[in-house]
């Protein structure tokens, strides 16, 4: 029976890669052809680290951008199935301690690889992310490749057809290399709510990488990838990029199709980026983004060359300030407690955009503290009906109902068994939402409450708004599981945008003391100035440091797969 | 993944769809353990093996089959009368699209039953009609599968219709146009936002366990249907949802309730659908029949739906209650006895479904009537039910009691953005509209001076009426043409057994010519007469 675990691919890969493809075509981790699927490894126990602060140091030379990486593809100079290679071997050194990834497809990878190889040879043209390495979090339908969304109940799930951002991103050259873990359907902020076992933040593995795109956020930090896909329904993107000292953005609600998105709460849900800088964000936000024939909500406004626009930043250098004229409004609401690191980090943001030319000034935002009931009201409503299709009849795995006699006993024992107990807990707070003599007083209200705090237009003459992502650094792994409330109360400053549907970047902005984990500001822009908001991302990171911060674990990757690529 | 095969590309799709590209992989999750269909074709959705023994619980768009229906063969020449004026002139009837055996169906005044009058002597019936139809679509509502009916089960489906996870509805836009031009036939407002809500419940033949309709913004309200006595039965509103598949009951007792197995068709899953919804304005089975005849037909016209029963592209399902009258004498005079009868709150209402005809509709309100009345009668209460109606016993059979109201947990669908209509495009259908049949009455008698009973006959079918007006456009006298056509031509077509009055090989302008003939005595009517049988076949 072929096993999944990268440990496995790892005693494969030298003899493995030489070769042409097998026309069996199955990699020992893509069950495409195969039988049923082995039992999930069990979770890897989390490495004991010291913390990193200490070890912690800016690289004395970056890794290879996405830009740089598909630069040279496109050139000749390097061959997209080396990056590949490259790229698994990164992987499979990583995996044991991260458990980053729930499926590795490294032949599909590879055949891809060659394909953008063979199209360069030919003269044909290749895309903008040509033979870039590309994570995918296992919520986003790939063909053939098993997209779980970290649901036991999904744990056969075979896409027939691939999700719009995940298609888009393959034509413009990326190679997906996998899968990765996250919190079942989305819903968590730690990505311990995975049926398949937590995923371990590359700066402390004792720490959680956030959530709930926290398997995408850790490939990215720990430089296997660098550029993962993820979603952000109420912060998935933004925390974890936060946690784990990467750049994330989420664009307006409708700027990116959802097809292809295992849906969590339809109104809410985007498909977001996580990557080692703003630049590389915004290729791939750019090749993402526009409508779709298969998404009524993906709007039909013209896609900006977001690149573009970082590259006007980067020419304004030498002359005007690149923020000269705009404001940006500094939220802060004591209502909403954040520890020293997140407010420190913040201030400093303040003083950096000032250099740059912005003018700042506080703004107050009177809804806030209801963002997060809202939240907690529609989200799981939609949710209510959204995972409701898992029931073993035709979608959900019915292995939890084993001996059911009755339809109802195969719903109750395939919803009550194959799913989590956060997404159960969702489910219900839904379905009470929904439920006549509840309805009005809480999806009503929760609906009405539409924006909770952000409006979807900023006035009084502010551009962009900062804040901090989340009001702490990563928490320790089993922190969150005393109290499901104090977790949500911590989505306090990303749900606000994504009620309003703004687009918005996280940024690595600073360290917290005392953990010696990254800490991140987001910028808020307006509904579809996906662009300014990258801009502003753009021009702090050229003015900062705290994005070239590489986690020691991503040294040890590197030193492992140049390793394994001596050996072999 | 042997025995593949993709799935059949989308007929005429109006939106995009995943049906082209997809491939067997489109089955379920499981598929992939389990081994490649019978016969090489892979059957997405079809699971044979789980028994269904819990009731439907919701309340309208789901036809439950159980045995087969035979097929009568359609013949749309039929025709009928005017209420009142029925007694006055022979001739055949029309039920659902469909002749009813024997050339009987023409609608049966109120029963003569002694049980049935003893009962609305002391009781008024109160009925609601729901109608669902199926919108003349080429593809689904929400994708672009094809809506034509398919040999194989399962074969027009796409992971939209199945519901697939990350799928994503999108809006038909030629649904969209009927829907909102079946309300305006309707007389309804059609108005220019209306909102798409999920109905949650879960059942086996919705694949996503919520159906997409509209629920708190429906596309049209406030429309009637006017009968032939003149009273007008108010349309409360029109809304737009889609269909759900279709079950059918194997082993044990072959229903819904005690089948050992339950086989799934998500062929019809997904088809649009327009629920029309009656004000609870009827008070007798005929009344009740000859609503459902007249929506029939306005829609036909309006080329929105086949409107056929026996296919299941028009379902009916009838709500029926009983109150009190006032004892005789009780008011001060007839009209303060009629207002105290208005004030009466509506008696506890039972929902009968499957009603397949017209004339099942008739017979099924009385029945209820009757049976209704001997429960109160008898000092018992009734209970919200909801029950079959079975054509072999002529009687309603109890499916299920409700207990209370279902709660479908409704909230907006955040996949559809609210539909908007300009005026300009609303305007532009409603151009579109051909004439009506009630304008095309109000025309035969005003203009070509028929009797209200031969505009009624002509314009019970389109097809029929189309045809007068070209033999009239052709050049013959109107009553005379009327004549023809409603005799001698409906009785050739009919044995001919030839599907409608247009399909005969007779033209109308040779028919014209014909007509023009006998009536400057060129050639007799009775030679004309011998001659239609072959007219009619081989055409002149």
């Amino acid at each position: 029976m072929a096993s999944r675990s990268p440990l496995a691919y790892a005693a494969l890969l030298p003899r493995h890669l030489p070769l042409a493809a097998d026309p069996a075509g199955a990699s020992p981790f893509c069950r495409r052809l195969a039988g049923p699927p082995p039992p999930r490894p069990p979770p890897p126990p989390p490495r004991r680290r010291a913390p990193a602060t200490l070890r912690a140091t800016a690289a004395a030379a970056d890794p290879p951008s996405a830009a740089s990486m598909a630069a040279a593809v496109r050139s000749g100079a390097v061959t997209a199935e080396a990056l590949t290679v490259a790229a698994l071997r990164r992987l499979t050194a990583a995996e044991p301690t991260l458990h980053a990834f729930l499926t590795v497809d490294a032949d599909g990878a590879l055949a891809a690889a060659r394909a953008v190889d063979a199209a360069v040879a030919a003269g044909r043209p290749v895309g903008p992310l040509a033979g870039v390495p590309l994570a995918v979090k296992d919520n986003l339908c790939t063909a053939g490749i098993p997209t779980t969304a970290a649901s036991a109940c999904l744990a056969n799930h075979v896409p027939a057809y691939t999700a719009t951002a995940v298609a888009r991103a393959v034509a413009a050259g990326a190679v997906v290399l996998g899968k990765t873990n996250m919190d079942e359907f989305g819903m968590g902020s730690s990505t311990e709510r995975s049926a398949f076992g937590p995923t371990a933040n590359p700066w402390d593995t004792a720490r959680v990488p956030g959530g709930s795109s926290g398997g995408s956020a850790a490939a990215v930090a720990a430089g296997v990838t660098p550029l993962a896909l993820g979603t952000d329904t109420g912060g998935s993107v933004r925390q974890p990029a936060a946690h784990c000292g990467v750049t994330g953005y989420k664009p307006s609600y409708g700027r990116v199709s959802r097809h292809g998105l295992l849906a969590y709460a339809s109104s809410l849900d985007t498909v977001g980026v996580l990557a080692a800088s703003v630049a590389d964000a915004a290729l791939l936000a750019r090749v993402m983004a526009g409508p779709d024939a298969f998404d009524a909500t993906a709007v039909g406004d013209a896609v900006p060359d977001y690149t573009a626009a970082l590259a006007a930043v980067d020419a304004a250098a030498g002359g005007a300030p690149p923020l000269a004229g705009l404001t940006v409004g500094v939220v802060t609401d004591e209502r909403v407690a954040v520890d020293a690191a997140a407010a420190g980090a913040v201030a400093a943001a303040v003083a950096t955009l000032r250099s740059l030319g912005a003018a700042t000034r506080p703004v107050a935002l009177p809804r806030l503290p209801s963002a997060v009931a809202a939240y907690y009201v529609l989200a799981p409503a939609e949710a209510s009906a959204n995972l409701a299709r898992y029931d073993g009849l035709r979608y959900g795995d019915r292995g939890a109902a084993a001996g059911a006699g009755t339809v109802g006993e195969l719903v109750a024992g395939t919803r009550g068994g194959g799913l989590g107990a956060e997404t159960r807990r969702r489910i219900l707070l839904g379905t009470y939402a929904l439920s006549a003599g509840y309805h009005d007083a809480l999806y009503g209200r929760g609906a009405g409450g539409g924006g909770g705090g952000f409006p979807r237009r900023l006035g009084g003459g502010v551009d962009v708004l900062v804040s901090p992502v989340a009001p702490a650094a990563a928490p320790r792994l089993g922190a969150g599981d005393a109290s499901p409330t104090a977790v949500y109360a911590a989505d306090a400053l990303t749900v606000p945008p994504s009620l309003a549907g703004l687009p918005a970047v996280a940024v690595p902005a600073g360290v917290c003391a005392a953990t010696g984990m990254p800490v991140g500001v987001q910028f808020v822009g307006p509904a579809m100035a996906d662009a300014l908001v990258l801009r502003v991302a753009h021009a702090f990171q050229g003015a900062t440091d705290w994005h070239r911060r590489r986690p020691p674990l991503a040294d040890e990757v590197a030193a492992a797969a140049s390793a394994a690529a001596a050996v072999a | 993944m042997s025995g593949a095969r993709p799935l059949r590309p989308a007929v005429a799709a109006f939106v995009a769809c995943g049906c082209a590209p997809v491939r067997a992989a489109a089955r379920p999750a499981r598929a992939v353990r389990r081994p490649a269909a019978v016969g090489g074709r892979v059957r997405p959705a079809l699971r044979p093996a789980v028994s269904l023994p819990i009731p439907h619980p919701h309340s309208s768009s789901s036809t439950t089959t159980t045995t087969t229906t035979t097929t009568t063969t359609t013949s749309a020449v039929a025709a009928s009368a005017p209420p009142g004026k029925r007694a006055k002139k022979g001739g055949g009837g029309r039920d659902g699209g469909a002749k009813r055996g024997g050339g009987r169906g023409r609608e049966k005044a109120d029963s003569t039953s002694p049980e049935l009058a003893a009962a609305l002597e002391k009781y008024e019936p109160v009925i609601g009609i729901e109608v669902h139809v199926q919108l003349a679509t080429a593809s689904k509502a929400f994708c672009g599968c094809a809506t034509a009916p398919s040999r194989l089960p399962n074969n027009h489906v796409c992971p939209v219709c199945l519901g697939h996870p990350g799928s994503l509805p999108r809006l038909n836009a030629r649904m969209v146009e009927l829907a909102a031009k079946a309300g305006m036939a309707l007389n309804c407002a059609v108005h220019p936002v209306s909102v798409f809500d999920r109905k949650n419940y879960f059942y086996a033949d919705t694949p996503k366990n919520y159906q997409i309709s509209q629920y708190g913004r429906p596309l049209a309200t406030g429309g009637h249907v006017t009968l032939g006595s003149g009273k007008r039965i108010g349309v409360t509103r029109l809304h737009v949802e889609e269909d759900s598949g279709k079950m059918t009951h194997l082993g044990g007792g072959g229903s819904v309730t005690d089948a050992a197995y339950s086989l799934i068709d998500y062929n019809r899953a997904g088809v649009g659908l327009a629920e029309i919804v009656s004000e609870p304005e009827m008070r007798s089975g005929a009344e009740a029949a000859e609503y459902g005849r007249e929506l029939q037909r306005v829609l036909r016209y309006a080329a929105v739906t086949d409107g056929n029963m026996q296919d299941g592209s028009l379902r009916c399902d009838v709500n029926v209650s009983l109150r009190r009258r006032p004892p005789p004498g009780s008011g001060a005079d007839a009209a303060a006895e009629a207002a105290a009868l208005d004030a009466t709150p509506f008696g506890t209402k039972v929902e009968v479904k499957n009603v397949n005809s017209f004339a099942a509709v008739h017979r099924g309100v009385e029945f209820e009537i009757t049976r209704q009345a001997a429960v109160l009668d008898a000092g018992g209460s009734l209970d919200q039910e909801t029950r079959t109606w079975d054509d072999k016993s002529a009687s309603t059979i109890l499916l299920r009691v409700k207990e209370g109201d279902a709660d479908y947990r409704y909230f907006p669908e955040p996949d559809l953005p609210p539909l908007t209509l300009s005026a300009e495009t609303l305007a532009a259908w409603r151009a579109g509209l051909p004439e009506l049949p009630a304008e095309k009455r109000a025309r035969y008698v005003a203009d070509l001076g028929l009797s209200e009973y031969d505009a009624w006959v002509l314009a019970d079918d389109e097809g029929t009426a189309r045809y007068f007006d070209d033999v009239v456009a052709a050049g013959a006298d109107a009553k005379a043409a009327a004549n023809w056509v409603m005799g001698d031509l409906l009785k050739e077509v009919r044995a001919a057994k030839l599907e409608s009055v247009p399909a005969c090989a007779l033209r109308p302008d040779a028919l014209a010519e014909m007509v023009v003939m006998i009536t400057g005595g060129v050639i007799s009517g009775k030679i004309a007469k011998g001659l239609l049988p072959e007219l009619v076949v081989s055409g002149g």
